[in-house]
């Protein structure tokens, strides 16, 4: 689960881990407002606007309404002009940038819309770093890695210079050990203050995203200010979905208004449903099943709509609502239903297809693969039935079929 | 011969709620020697088992079967009593990581764990609990693991399971399902089909399989199903060039996924250009292995890899 970079680094804060202080706004006013606290708390002159959205390289990204301005901006006008500067200055960014559609290397071409802005201190730099903890998964380990490249995105640091990466393991057992926190602060060069705030910020990081169940802790860029803190200038925090149970302070910060509509539904009924851009709908029981249905109807020639894992125990009302989820994308354009009974039945699932369609109404050609459990019993409930359903003999067949209605 | 189960196995169910009770009865119909249970809000209790028996398991048995499981408090008892030398795991994920540890400090030397949905950090310190221990974890997230009219332990379907020459192992249940039916068509069957399951951190991983599969005398050839995310399959790849001594065909998933996307299982997903199905695809080419173009042609990609050896 993603959240934006104001609330992880809000719960950062919280941790002990040195932020820059900030205030998040929704309003223009909000965002004006926040620009005097920041400038006479922190003594700074610069204040930054960020745009939070749930994608990266916002500093890139521009919007769509507004080309000449910047997902986020960096408001110099304060040094000069003083605070009314700087917030007539907000005052015209966040006019531009909240309501407005931002499109970065992320979102695709549609962009996310900017709801909320993070209107942040300056920070005099010293120097840009890059540090993250993940899973490592061939040691079942999470890692720290660490680069002295801040700014540049990591894969790219990893395919061109990987001997500039800086990974320590880090046992379950005992946490990061402060010989390897040592090692990695000798490696991103750190000397005097910034050494001692380096090994206490990777111990406490590293803490926090065990204690945390988090998938990623990335901050990019890691900074030490002109003073020797080692401080994240940014943070991007994504959440385990299998640990979540036990973090209900970190379920509250969902923003829901961030993920695609078709796959909340979904979610409700208990489906594991992802929006494609394709024009052939999936039904399928089996995640990897489902998966490689996609990858076979890719294989004849067609694209796929969606991943839908109906899983084992479907009932009729989750194959309803799957049609129903499947039939409201405007962009489909045949429906392939591709089942291996195993536990589950084949007629239940073809009475569950059949119920739903009669239900939900179908205008659009569907192919229908049944195989394992009960599988004659579930090709005479389709054959039975009123319903303009094609049958396949195997996947490939009903791949091959249901690209041919649709083209 | 087979790996990890055979007719000697004595199986524990850790777990036994609606999920695990119902699944117990399919092991015990398919002639699984199904010894004890633990639950330890339900221990002292029995748990009776009776219906038809399914014939395409264990052969030479009664039509019928009646069996009584006694449920005990913790694994330890458990195995003392009942002598048991595997065990499975159907716990909620929750509480799946503390059994498969409970397990392990009993050293039943094989572990089975169908739960889906533990949380991955509990999975990384359950490994770590598990280094020393010499006992084998199977999943989490996997159907289980079949030696055809031997031993059934987990959720797969059993008749679509034939006695053969060659060994499945997979990351997907359903896909299991799609190469084991395809063998028993092509008359090649199983020796025995291991779902190494779908989340990131696991117990047995793909190498761990192919050396089993190497070593058993019975075993012909390997069917591997991989998908994206991680690098599992690039590692099996290495080790097949380097020690396989047996034929091995491959399918994997995710060609036309997306990236940075999780295709329904917690470790189907390609982050930071990792874990694509080219890169597996293409490492596993480079080390000999018949690739399967979509799951319908495993089957016939096993044969063409025999018949190349």
């Amino acid at each position: 689960m993603k959240i934006h970079e104001y609330q992880a680094k809000a719960l950062m804060r919280a941790r002990g881990i040195p932020v820059p202080e900030g205030i998040m706004a929704t309003t223009v006013d909000e965002a004006v407002g926040a620009v005097r606290m920041l400038i006479e708390s922190t003594g700074n002159p610069v204040v930054v606007v960020k745009s939070q959205i749930h994608a990266g390289g916002r500093g890139k990204g521009r919007f769509k309404e507004r080309p000449d301005v910047g997902g986020v901006s960096v408001v110099l006008d304060g040094i000069d002009g003083g605070v009314e500067a700087a917030e007539t200055k907000v005052r015209e960014l966040a006019s531009a940038m909240l309501g407005s559609t931002l499109v970065t290397i992320q979102t695709g071409e549609e962009g996310k819309v900017v709801k909320r802005l993070y209107i942040e201190q300056g920070i005099d730099i010293a120097t840009e770093l890059y540090m993250s903890v993940l899973l490592d998964r061939s040691a079942s380990r999470n890692i720290v890695m660490a680069s002295q490249e801040g700014g540049t995105e990591i894969e790219v640091v990893a395919s061109e210079t990987p001997d500039k990466i800086i990974k320590e393991e880090i046992d379950p057992a005992f946490g990061l050990a402060d010989f390897q926190a040592r090692r990695v602060a000798y490696g991103l060069g750190f000397e005097g203050d910034a050494f001692k705030n380096g090994v206490r910020f990777l111990k406490t990081l590293t803490a926090f995203a065990a204690d945390m169940d988090t998938d990623l802790v990335e901050i990019n860029p890691l900074v030490v200010t002109t003073d020797g803190i080692v401080m994240a200038l940014d943070g991007k925090v994504a959440f385990e979905a299998n640990a979540l149970y036990r973090h209900p302070e970190v379920l509250e910060l969902r923003d829901e208004s961030e993920e695609d509509p078709a796959e909340l539904e979904a979610k409700e009924f208990g489906l594991s449903f992802i929006s494609l851009d394709g024009s052939i709908g999936c039904m399928v029981n089996g995640a990897g099943l489902a998966m490689a249905t996609m990858d076979i109807i890719k294989y004849v020639g067609g694209e796929p709509a969606n991943f839908l894992d109906v899983g084992g125990g479907a009932e009729k009302d989750q194959i309803a609502a799957a049609f129903k989820i499947i039939t409201e994308d405007p962009n489909v354009k045949g429906i392939f239903v591709n089942i291996f009974g195993g536990i589950m039945q084949c007629d239940i699932i073809a009475g569950g297809v059949v119920a739903a369609v009669e239900e939900v109404g179908l205008e659009v050609p569907l192919v229908v693969r049944l195989e394992g459990t009960n599988v004659e019993l579930g090709k005479q409930i389709i054959d039975d039935s009123d319903l303009n359903v094609v049958s396949a003999t195997d996947m490939k067949d009903g791949a091959a079929k249901i690209v041919e209605l649709t083209t | 011969m087979s790996v990890l189960v055979n007719k000697d196995t004595k199986v524990l169910v850790q777990g036994m709620g609606k999920t695990g009770r119902f699944h117990t009865d399919k092991a015990i119909a398919y002639g699984t020697d199904m010894v004890g249970a633990v639950h330890p809000s339900r221990a002292g209790q029995v748990e009776q088992f009776t219906g038809e028996t399914d014939h395409s398991g264990v052969q030479d048995r009664p039509d019928t079967y009646d069996v009584t499981i006694p449920i005990f408090r913790t694994v330890r008892e458990a195995v003392e009593v009942t002598g048991a030398n595997a065990t499975v795991v159907y716990v909620p994920p929750p509480f799946a990581a503390d059994a498969i540890m409970e397990a392990a400090e009993a050293r039943v030397p094989l572990i089975i764990t169908i739960t889906e949905g533990i949380p991955v950090g509990d999975m990384v310190v359950t490994k770590r609990y598990l280094d020393g221990k010499h006992v084998r974890l199977v999943g989490p997230n996997c159907p289980g693991v079949i030696t055809p009219q031997e031993c059934k332990i987990g959720i797969m379907p059993g008749y679509i399971h034939t006695p053969g020459r060659i060994g499945v192992v997979s990351r997907s249940g359903t896909l299991t399902y799609e190469a084991v039916h395809q063998l028993t068509l092509n008359r090649l069957g199983q020796t025995t089909a291991i779902g190494i399951g779908g989340d990131p951190v696991n117990g047995t991983n793909f190498v761990d399989a192919l050396g089993m599969f190497n070593d058993d005398p019975e075993t012909e050839g390997v069917i591997m199903i991989g998908e994206i995310g991680g690098t599992a399959e690039e590692e099996a790849a290495a080790w097949i060039k380097a020690n396989m001594a047996k034929p091995v065909a491959s399918f994997i998933a995710g060609t036309s996924a997306p990236a940075g996307k999780r295709m329904g299982h917690a470790g189907a997903i390609i982050s930071g250009g990792k874990g694509t199905a080219e890169a597996k695809i293409e490492a596993l080419e480079g080390a000999g292995v018949v690739m399967a173009p979509t799951p319908t042609d495993m089957g016939s990609a096993m044969l063409e890899a025999l018949s190349a050896s």
